[in-house]
């Protein structure tokens, strides 16, 4: 953990791609640091189900990850970098049921291609960007102050 | 109602998570698709499915299900267990379909 100036706190995290057994350890560990500050549970769900969904992401689709979640008094950035195949179309990524899992993944019950379109409904910021062949990058932000929720 | 009630009712066995029976079900959630499942279950349901590979240990930890209900007499595999019980999540088996364990658990928690 580190502290930075004006009262965030900043957690990093790594994951790496195709770790199917760790996979869940950091949206896991996300959810108890949150559940430890006493952070309202509603946003803590929220949290958990777009933090999942970025980790799996990375495990099923990238190279390594890098997850950063950062908390201020007036909300939590959660911020993920990987190296990967990038996605080409962000727009078709996007659209529930899209998704280029493979046969085995989704015999696992991974590849509804609801992943990317549930963490945009659980945040009240998300942008996405990708270069293809280098990685992707999310930024999710869930407000903790309650006028600017959504 | 309480999940040792439920694992009694529905003839469930258990093979992990003992220390945990006392938990309150709130309801079910039936499917085998693990987005599916973190976006749209409640905590404190029992969730029903086929899945038997350890990844579906941190999808009941992370929305705090109070169990895993696994059909068919399927069996675990040995690391879903190992996780199991690190992280106490109820691994319950029954030898119905999905269909009606959701059937008999859903008339259970409604009447
Ligand atoms: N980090 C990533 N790197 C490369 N491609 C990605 C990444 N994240 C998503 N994608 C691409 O976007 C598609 C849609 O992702 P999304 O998470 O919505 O669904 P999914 O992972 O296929 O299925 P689900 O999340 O329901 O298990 C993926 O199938 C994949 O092609
Ligand atoms: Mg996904």
């Amino acid at each position: 953990m580190m502290m930075s100036d004006k009262n965030e706190l900043s957690h990093h995290f790594e994951i790496n791609g195709g770790d199917f057994s760790n996979a869940g350890r950091i949206s896991t560990s996300i959810k108890e640091i949150l559940q430890e500050i006493g952070i309202d549970s509603s946003i803590i769900v929220r949290a958990a189900i777009a933090s999942y969904e970025a980790e799996m992401n990375v495990v099923m689709y990238a190279q390594r990850g890098v997850f950063t979640l950062n908390i201020t008094p007036e909300k939590l950035l959660l911020n993920l970098e990987d190296e990967g195949p990038g996605i080409e179309n962000i727009d078709l990524a996007m659209k529930e049921g899209f998704s280029t899992a493979t046969d085995e993944m989704r015999e696992m019950g991974f590849g509804a291609g609801m992943g990317l379109p549930n963490i945009k409904k659980n945040a009240d910021k998300f942008d996405i960007s990708s270069i293809p062949g280098k990685g992707t990058s999310l930024k999710i932000t869930i407000c903790l102050d309650r006028t600017e929720r959504k | 109602m309480k999940l040792a009630e439920t694992v009694e009712k529905l003839n469930l066995k258990v093979v992990t998570g003992e220390e945990n029976l006392g938990a309150e079900v709130t309801g079910g959630y039936t499917s085998d698709l693990l987005s599916d499942v973190i976006a749209n279950s409640k905590e404190g349901n029992l969730w029903i499915t086929l899945q038997t590979h350890q990844n579906i240990i941190a999808v009941a930890k992370l929305k705090d299900l109070s169990g895993i209900i696994i059909v068919n007499n399927r069996q675990p595999d040995e690391d879903t267990l190992q996780k199991a019980k690190e992280e106490n999540v109820p691994i319950l088996i029954s030898e119905e379909m999905a269909y009606e364990v959701s059937g008999k658990l859903y008339e259970l928690i409604s009447s």
